[in-house]
């Protein structure tokens, strides 16, 4: 790229300040477009993300099943397999492994539960519900129940639970009212309404009653083992690698949260192609865009490359200079239209702090650089077919229009 | 003739299309020009003299003949080749002056020069405004095409075509689009340059005027030179 080239390039820009702007603000749009998009896809995918996973364990420990192992599967024997529903399901020695647990990287909270199914009874009214029995101040480790609490508080006395919204609604309880609740194990006892609380998850709302760990010991008949460890760690998105060393290092039996919602990640991942398809179309407008100012351009200035050619200038430079125009109209479009969006996003509020009916966009995810960048290249990209056609020019022929 | 002839040509011809549809347009031209020669070319519409300039301009190839420059045979050239001889050793005015808007006065004499070399230089910046000084257009040097009159471009075109010091200038009708006045300045210019620099200009022209100041007289007529 020879030195001239480039002060012909600029000069030509310059000498036309209000086609070039136009034809940059072209560019700024289609750059503004997707960064607008990236933002606003890795937005969404970060709020749904945070959304399901905001509330339920990232890790879920459980007793291995005790099917009998095969021990000859080749042998040609015919084999029945029967489940060994003999023993209750149980993780019986969980003490030691907590600590296991607790030291392991990324862990950030660890919850040991007991859990059951159970149905209350109000008058007339039966209502299944999930009992989780949670140890003292690890009420609030798995998801923000304490956060939650829309009515009355937080405290679990040994007779008191806490239960959600809609269950509330749906019964028509309220705190301070005491309710029968009968377990799976046939055990049935009186509680009263310590809170209510609104998690925003339907099934939790009207189905998860949370009590004092002990009682809930009580109320499942198990006096000494417990039924699962529920955990979160940090990034959520590390889980299904950290359940793998967990599985080997307890022997327990681990599910990641990824596991259970492949249906988010499908959905993510459809959202994020569309996406893709609309940055794409948007790069696609500022490359027809830029290579049929281009063509325009070099239709009305056919006489000046003529002479320039007549004069000695090879193809080469002819070809520079075009290419380089294009370049130019698109890189400094891209970066007025990233900084335009920069700004325009700047104000929005982080996504963990979107209200709902608002936009959840993700400054941080526009892609700003790669806007820059794929935008540069497609202006070139765009220029060298018109550069070439330039080059072709016959001196004698644009000299004689 | 004392010198080495500059440009040699021998029956040179020039046929334009195909079968029924061709159309010979040169037809043999036989035609030597000396060092710091002045020819005008005269001839009628269509007599030739526009493609008899474009092929000795290595704008364009000739269908037979001989074409020789300085010694190098333009026919056998690359067009790479052509295109470098073109920027080194020939110089071109058009009826047009076909300046480059963009750029000042000073910027378009540089430009056959900073083409070729791929930059501009304090050189060529200081040739380019002797050259502007040359043909009185010392103080519009910072002007564009667009501000300059239309003699004064035509001033401009010639000093561009002085920059790279050319051995031949090739005129096409130069003062085709001027007035009296501003043709005869250009043409004393012309004259001038071809006194002090030594610089061959083969100038096609209509006007009997014009051809009467120069020293000697090319006629054609239907693709053959008649006097010489």
């Amino acid at each position: 790229m020879s030195p001239y080239a480039v002060k012909l390039a600029f000069r030509h820009l310059l000498s036309h300040p209000g086609q070039s702007a136009l034809l940059m603000s072209g560019v700024a749009l289609g750059v503004g477009v997707f960064i607008f998009m990236s933002a606003l896809i890795g937005g969404l995918a970060t709020l749904l993300t945070l959304r399901t996973v905001g509330s339920i364990p990232h890790i879920v420990l459980e007793m291995p099943d005790r099917d009998p192992a095969v021990l000859a599967p080749q042998s040609g024997a015919q084999v029945v397999l029967q489940k060994d529903l003999s023993r209750r399901q149980q993780i019986a020695i969980w003490q030691p492994v907590v600590p296991i647990i607790e030291a392991e990287a990324g862990v950030t909270a660890v919850s040991p539960q007991i859990r059951g199914s159970a149905y209350v009874e109000r008058g007339q009214a039966l209502a299944p519900v999930g009992v989780i029995g949670v140890m003292p101040g690890k009420l609030s480790d798995i998801a923000d129940i304490e956060g939650a609490i829309v009515d009355g508080s937080s405290n679990l006395p040994t007779d008191g639970i806490l239960i959600g919204s809609r269950l509330a609604g749906d019964l028509g309880l309220r705190t301070g009212q005491v309710l029968r609740l009968t377990s799976e194990r046939g055990r049935a006892r009186s509680f009263r309404i310590s809170g209510i609380f609104t998690l925003g998850v339907a099934s939790a709302d009207r189905q998860a009653v949370y009590m004092d760990f002990t009682t809930a010991r009580a109320l499942f008949d198990l006096p000494t083992g417990i039924s699962r460890i529920e955990i979160k760690v940090e990034p959520a998105t590390d889980a299904a690698a950290i359940a793998a060393r967990l599985r080997r290092s307890t022997g327990l039996k681990t599910t990641a949260w990824t596991e259970d919602n492949s249906q988010l990640f499908e959905g993510l991942d459809a959202q994020a192609r569309t996406g893709t398809i609309i940055k794409a179309f948007a790069l696609i407008t500022i490359v027809v865009g830029i290579a049929s100012a281009m063509l325009l351009s070099i239709v009305r200035r056919q006489a000046e490359i003529g002479i320039m050619r007549a004069m000695g200038a090879s193809k080469r430079l002819v070809v520079s200079i075009f290419v380089l125009e294009g370049t130019l109209i698109g890189f400094i479009g891209a970066v007025v239209g990233a900084l335009v969006a920069w700004l325009v996003l700047l104000p929005l509020p982080p996504v963990s702090e979107v209200e709902s009916g608002g936009l959840p966009i993700d400054q941080a995810q526009g892609d700003f650089l790669l806007a820059i960048a794929l935008t540069t290249l497609a202006a070139a990209l765009a220029s060298i077919l018109p550069a070439r056609r330039a080059a072709r020019i016959d001196p004698v022929e644009a000299i004689g229009s | 003739m004392s010198a080495e002839p500059i440009l040699s040509v021998r029956d040179l011809t020039k046929v334009f299309g195909e079968g029924e549809a061709q159309a010979k347009v040169l037809k043999g031209i036989d035609l030597t020009m000396a060092p710091g020669e002045m020819a005008a070319l005269l001839g009628p519409s269509g007599s030739g003299k526009s493609t008899l300039l474009t092929i000795l301009g290595t704008l364009m190839r000739a269908s037979g003949g001989r074409h020789e420059m300085l010694g190098v045979d333009l026919m056998q050239a690359s067009d790479a080749e052509r295109t470098a001889f073109r920027s080194r050793h020939l110089g071109f005015v058009f009826q047009f002056h076909h300046l480059l808007p963009d750029l000042t006065a000073l910027e378009n004499v540089m430009m056959p020069a900073a083409a070729a070399a791929g930059r501009e230089s304090r050189a060529m910046r200081e040739r380019a405004a002797e050259l502007l000084d040359a043909v009185g257009l010392a103080d519009r040097r910072d002007y564009r095409p667009g501000a300059l009159s239309g003699g004064q471009r035509q001033r401009v075109a010639v000093a561009r075509a002085l920059i790279n010091q050319p051995v031949l200038v090739l005129a096409d009708e130069p003062t085709g689009n001027l007035d009296r006045q501003a043709a005869d300045q250009v043409m004393q210019l012309i004259r001038s340059i071809n006194q002090t620099l030594a610089t061959s200009f083969l100038i096609s022209t209509h006007d009997e005027h014009i051809a009467g100041q120069c020293p000697r007289r090319i006629e054609l007529l239907d693709g053959r030179i008649v006097r010489s």
